[in-house]
């Protein structure tokens, strides 16, 4: 059971969140417990077609249905020059369709009416004649010189998006060509989606009296969708206010900025009314931003000795109608080059070709920074692959290849310096408790008898904390995050983030960190996220970043903060500067420890007492641009039987050592460690967005999506080890993806370890019980 | 997502409800746990102009008990049936099946009647109630009919009830020998709808012979499915390792599955042969369990 | 239509139109947005509410339905400043990070605990599947209803003791 809130040096213990005062009580404010006064609802109206012209929009039946105040088409947005939108990636993507429409479900029209459910009646009656165009559905087939150009406005008549490439190219393949074993396989993540339990929405509240917008919105970056929103629709910065409220999830789904977003601001602007559009869920799953959808080609080299010698990977990611990922600038395959691993290549190299098809746009993080999750399911997947070719224990090749925690900082031949690591020792952690020689034996004995069990590894390294000023920027804002800290004079305190929280327990471990640095309690710091207007500018919370730079930020204000207060502390000791040292919770005079005053006394001084000509007050802001990324790192065991007559796996152990540095709150990391697996879980059995030959979308809402319920989802163990960040403020790492990111490679290896006596290497995921019972009938093994 | 505007009526006699959608005749649809039938129009995938809410009318509620059947209520809920321990006994496949439908919550509103009218061919009850040779009571303007569960079912969400015909009840019949049953379930995840169900239930009588048995197949056709040759090989013999995987295979056969995203079509047919296996070797050892318990 | 309703102990009414479903009757009539909704296809639980004490999916319940009912939301929980032992349970034991799902998981468990007073780890899995939960994998909810079960069922032998 966790502590209270009150213990003194939080930092790293176990204390109950604040924010959940609120939230046990039903008392969160989501966006869609928001009401203003005189507020209309927005439905937006959605092609049934993956490709089509449209040929005419007729809104008449709409518009004369009492209670509609406004119909919006993509012909009234390009009026007003807003027919199309900027996305995060550098593209472009259409508000409301114009000309033709590119994936199914994309928003063609949008209704404004008095209530929800008339906004929606509005919507039905929008009549929108198409000229069904055929759909690409296939991305492979999409670079094909037959098929049919996607993006009219575009210059370039292809629908490749982009090539991108790193690494050696003739050096992989001369070690390729030199290696003694070459294993190759190809890999296939598929499209898959966020899905919070809350779905996206915003209300546009624009007071034409002084030209002003509020705009609360679910986002995960409210500066930067101010900044975005300022470039777009041309309203002055200063006059847009972005409120996120309680974010009931993320995972990377509430980045960008969507259609119905856009929609609601213009139709506000146009009514001077507030406008709230919530989308349902099967908008959301349609709609919204998908994750991942790469497919991969790995070649894998090794000596004699199971030794690493180079890594070749070709990709082709699909994007959908529009590239709408929120990766940096300079990335357009995110930080997928962080693909060799926590193994010592010599040399490497990956490309990947994005690719435009007739499905919805995206290629978001999910729970992700930037394709770390591909990247990771990839190199982890090869590995066992290559373990099976060489007949060697996949723990036994992992330690052979492991970069050596003397080597860090380490330079990975794809242009990373790791921080720090001790890669063996975490995973003989997750050995040890798995005890990994028993059921090896135990395996051993099944398959005597005929039964199939599986042992699954999962050894990854990740790569967080986006970035550093040199490398890292979104539409050409450097990747920096923010805290500003004020001390009343009672010694309590407020500190303002640029990130925003969606349940990763910000108001206590923001709190903890900044508590431990000023000699005081969590308790006594309020952490406010979300309010454009109070914080200070940040880029916000996706890619496990807000630890790794605002937790920095939070930890250096407040050295700041206790910079000055030393000074403060030294006058009411009546001692120099120079002789006040501070022991964590008090400020002492040097050689007489009797003689200390806490950090209450001296926020109160700030303010009534202070030396001559200071500046009065007691406050410090910080933004925090970090030398180098960090590089959380785990070792996952999975352990699985398999059902001969159904092809249904069982997992019925799951055990996850994770190193995330130095650790502030270690229940919330469990939990976040439980969310991420849980998460990885579904990736790997049940979850995917499948298209048909048309392009219709065949898992548009829950029925067909699937969420593990408590049910299938395994029970966790989980383990640590401290590896700290030398580079982090406070040595942390952030945590909250890596369960998501290594997770998925542990089930999948330890499905193929179950049949791996069969010859099979390779089962695409999800693992649907029909996939691998097809794999089992054909071996003759089926029950 | 919203309903379209609809008329709401909430009868609370059986003869008035019966005149409400005799009057509304098509433009009315009648509800009972309302957990089909409210996604749906939720979707706007149903759009009636009258809902005709069944759950204020007295008749419909409870269950009766005679010498030879128990009479399901049409409003008795899933989750009646599945935390009752009393009919366990004599209906054990009841429970077996209740306990695998939908989700706890929905189970909480939805209606075995009004599950047999909706018609999904991958619902559980109506292979349960078949396997069982239950009948429904349908009420009309020209008075009650009793209509067998394999005579209601026609194709996939279809039935024999005229527009203005109520469900008012489910009578099962009630075993004579010692009974054992299984319900299995194959899911993707809990709430989903089965990839394949088997319901079976297994009477015998003094000697061990099976006297009565019925199997019942969901997911494997445009409706629920009674696998009749199964049932035939296995009258008048003892259950045993042999006779199961004959009545298994012959499972299988009737089995009439499509391909699609919950596995191919010959798949579904083999997980009909190993879940009837299972099935039969579960009621087995309960039966022979029984024998022992009773001895 | 006209409804009438006991909302958490207090009587309620409203005009609605009878397309209304009851979660939005009390988060929009009644200002009661601790309910939440989080699918359109009765999947997701987030808006369970009790109906005459049984634990519904409220987005799969019309207002008009409940008319002369008693109806308990996560508002109704806490008791004279006093959280309900689920809901501290939740607190102590991280069993909720976005909070988006929890009224549901609340309201759900807190029938279970009325027809199991110690349910067991798999009887609460069973319990809470209808209830999806994105965030905490939901080891942490079955350790928060256990702690429940324990202080409840302490606090009842206390007022046996007194009786």
């Amino acid at each position: 059971m966790a502590l209270e809130i009150t213990e003194a040096h939080p930092l790293g213990k176990a204390i109950k969140r604040k924010e959940d005062a609120r939230f046990v009580r039903g008392q969160g404010r989501y966006l869609d417990d928001i009401k203003l006064p005189d507020m209309l609802y927005l439905a937006l109206v959605r092609s049934p077609y993956a490709h089509a012209r449209i040929t005419h929009i007729d809104t008449s039946r709409a518009q004369a249905l009492p209670g509609v105040h406004l119909v919006l088409t993509g012909e009234d947005l390009a009026k007003m020059n807003l027919a199309w939108m900027p996305t995060l990636a550098g593209d472009q993507q259409m508000v409301l369709a114009t000309g033709k429409v590119l994936f199914q479900y994309q928003e063609v029209a949008a209704v404004v009416a008095d209530s929800r459910a008339l906004a929606e009646d509005g919507a039905q009656l929008v009549d929108v004649a198409y000229e069904p165009l055929p759909a690409v559905v296939d991305p492979f087939w999409a670079l094909s010189p037959e098929a049919p150009v996607l993006r009219e406005d575009r210059e370039e008549a292809s629908n490749r998006i982009f090539h991108w490439e790193v690494g050696d190219s003739r050096g992989t393949d001369r070690a390729l060509a030199d290696a003694s074993t070459v294993v190759t396989e190809r890999i296939r993540m598929p499209r898959v989606h966020p899905a919070p339990l809350e779905p996206c929405g915003c209300i546009a509240d624009y007071n034409a009296a002084r030209g002003h917008l509020t705009w609360y919105v679910t986002s995960q970056a409210p500066h930067a969708h101010r900044t975005v929103l300022a470039m777009v629709a041309g309203l002055p910065e200063h006059k847009i206010h972005v409120i996120s409220p309680d974010i009931g999830g993320g995972f990377g789904n509430k980045v960008p900025v969507f259609p119905g977003y856009v929609a609601a601001i213009v139709a506000s602007i146009s009514l001077h009314r507030p406008v709230k559009w919530i989308e349902a869920r099967t908008e959301n799953l349609t709609s919204t931003n998908f994750a991942r959808d790469y497919h991969m080609e790995v070649a894998l080299g090794a000596d004699r000795d199971g030794r690493v010698t180079a890594l070749r990977v070709s990709t082709v990611a699909d994007h959908g109608a529009f590239d709408a990922a929120a990766d940096p600038t300079k990335f357009p395959a995110g930080l997928f080059s962080i693909v060799t691993g926590s193994y010592d290549f010599p040399v490497a190299y990956a490309a990947v070709d994005g690719v435009y098809t007739n499905k919805a746009p995206g290629g978001v993080a999910y729970r992700c920074s930037f394709r770390v999750t591909e990247a990771s399911f990839l190199i982890e997947r090869a590995m066992n692959t290559l373990a099976l070719r060489l007949n060697m224990d996949p723990a036994e090749l992992r330690q052979r290849n492991f970069i050596p925690p003397e080597r860090f900082p380490y330079q990975s031949p794809l242009g990373w310096t790791y921080d720090s690591g001790d890669y063996a020792a975490t995973l003989q952690k997750a050995l040890d408790i798995v005890d990994y020689p028993a059921l090896r034996r135990e395996q051993a004995e099944r398959r005597a008898r005929g039964e199939l069990m599986g042992i699954g590894l999962s050894t990854f390294t990740e790569i967080v904390g986006a970035g550093p000023s040199s490398t890292f920027d979104i539409l050409g804002i450097k990747m920096f995050d923010s805290c500003e800290i004020r001390v009343h004079p009672t010694g309590k305190v407020i500190a303002r983030l640029g990130t925003r929280h969606q349940g990763q327990g910000h108001e206590t471990t923001f709190a903890q960190v900044i508590a431990e640095e000023l000699g005081l309690t969590a308790d006594d710091v309020l952490i406010e996220e979300g309010d454009t207007d109070t914080a200070p500018y940040g880029l916000g919370t996706y890619a496990s970043r807000s630890t790794p730079l605002a937790g920095g930020a939070a930890a250096l204000a407040a050295r700041r903060v206790r910079d000055k207060a030393k000074k403060i502390a030294a006058h009411l000791l009546e001692v120099d500067d120079a002789e006040v040292e501070w022991d964590g919770q008090h400020f002492v005079a040097m050689g007489a420890p009797d003689r200390s005053v806490p950090m209450a006394a001296v926020a109160l001084a700030a303010y009534t007492n202070l030396p001559h000509g200071m500046e009065p007050g007691l406050e410090a802001t910080y933004y925090y641009d970090p030398p180098n990324l960090t590089f959380p790192n785990g070792a996952y065991v999975a352990v699985v039987d398999i059902d001969k007559g159904t092809g249904a796996v069982t997992v019925r152990r799951f055990v996850a050592v994770d190193d995330c540095g130095t650790v502030i709150n270690p229940m919330v990391v469990d939990g976040q460690i439980h969310g991420g697996l849980t998460e990885g879980f579904a990736i790997a059995f049940m979850q995917e967005i499948p298209f048909d030959e048309d392009g219709n979308c065949l898992a548009p809402n829950f029925m067909d999506y699937l969420v593990p319920t408590a049910v299938e989802t395994p029970h966790w163990e989980t383990g640590r080890t401290v590896t700290p960040s030398p580079h982090h403020p406070i040595g942390a790492k952030g945590v909250g993806e890596s369960p998501n990111v290594g997770s998925p490679a542990a089930f999948a290896n330890a499905v193929i370890d179950a049949l791996s006596p069969l010859g099979v290497t390779n089962i695409d995921i999800p693992l649907f019980p029909w996939k691998v019972w097809e794999v089992l009938r054909q071996h003759g093994v089926a029950e | 997502m919203f309903p379209n505007a609809f008329d709401y009526a909430a009868p609370t006699s059986l003869e008035e409800a019966v005149d409400l959608l005799g009057r509304y005749g098509d433009e009315a649809k009648l509800m009972a746990g309302g957990q089909s039938l409210l996604p749906m129009m939720k979707l706007r995938l149903a759009a009636p102009a009258w809902l005709v809410d069944i759950n204020r009318v007295p008749e419909l509620a409870g269950r009766t008990e005679t010498d030879d059947a128990l009479f399901l209520g049409a409003l008795t809920r899933h989750a009646a049936i599945e935390w009752d321990r009393d009919l366990d006994a004599d209906y054990p496949l009841l429970g077996e099946t209740a306990a695998l439908i939908a989700d706890p919550l929905v189970r909480n509103r939805g209606t075995v009647a009004g599950s047999l009218a909706h018609a999904d061919p991958a619902a559980d009850w109506a292979a349960c109630l078949l396997a069982l040779g239950a009948s429904v009571t349908a009420r009309g303007p020209r008075g009650n009919r009793l209509i067998t569960v394999e005579d209601l079912l026609v194709d996939a969400l279809t039935t024999t009830l005229a527009p203005d015909e109520i469900i008012t009840g489910v009578t099962v019949p009630r075993p004579t020998g010692r009974v054992a049953a299984k319900s299995l379930k194959l899911e993707r995840k809990v709430g989903d709808f089965a990839i394949v169900g088997v319901s079976l239930q297994v009477e015998v009588g003094i000697d061990g012979d099976v006297t009565r048995v019925g199997i019942g197949l969901a997911a494997v056709g445009s409706t629920a499915l009674r696998a009749r040759e199964a049932e035939t090989v296995l009258l008048g013999r003892r259950l045993g390792r042999e006779t199961i995987r004959e009545a298994a295979a012959l499972a299988a056969s009737a089995a009439d599955p499509v391909s699609d995203r919950r596995g191919s079509a010959a798949y579904k047919r083999d997980i009909v042969r190993v879940f009837v296996e299972r099935g039969l070797t579960a009621v087995q050892a309960r039966l022979a369990e029984g024998q022992a318990l009773g001895a | 239509m006209r409804i009438r309703v006991t909302v958490n102990g207090r009587p309620r009414s409203a005009d609605v139109e009878p397309r209304t479903l009851l979660a939005y009757l009390l988060r929009d009539e009644f200002n009661l947005t601790g309910t939440h909704v989080g699918c359109d296809t009765t999947s997701c639980g987030a808006c369970t509410v009790l109906w005459d004490g049984v634990p519904v999916k409220s987005c799969t319940v019309l207002a008009g339905q409940v008319d002369g009912a008693a109806v308990t939301t996560v508002e109704g929980l806490e008791h004279d400043g006093q959280l309900h032992p689920l809901q501290q349970g939740f607190w102590d034991h991280h069993g909720l990070q976005c909070g988006f799902c929890t009224p549901g998981m609340l309201m759900t468990t807190h029938a279970v605990l009325q027809r199991r007073p110690h349910p067991t780890e798999a009887e609460i899995r069973h319990a809470i599947s209808g209830n999806l939960c994105r965030c905490t994998g939901y080891q942490n909810i079955v350790t928060a209803v256990q702690q429940a079960a324990a202080r409840l069922s302490a606090r009842d032998t206390v007022q046996e003791v007194k009786v």
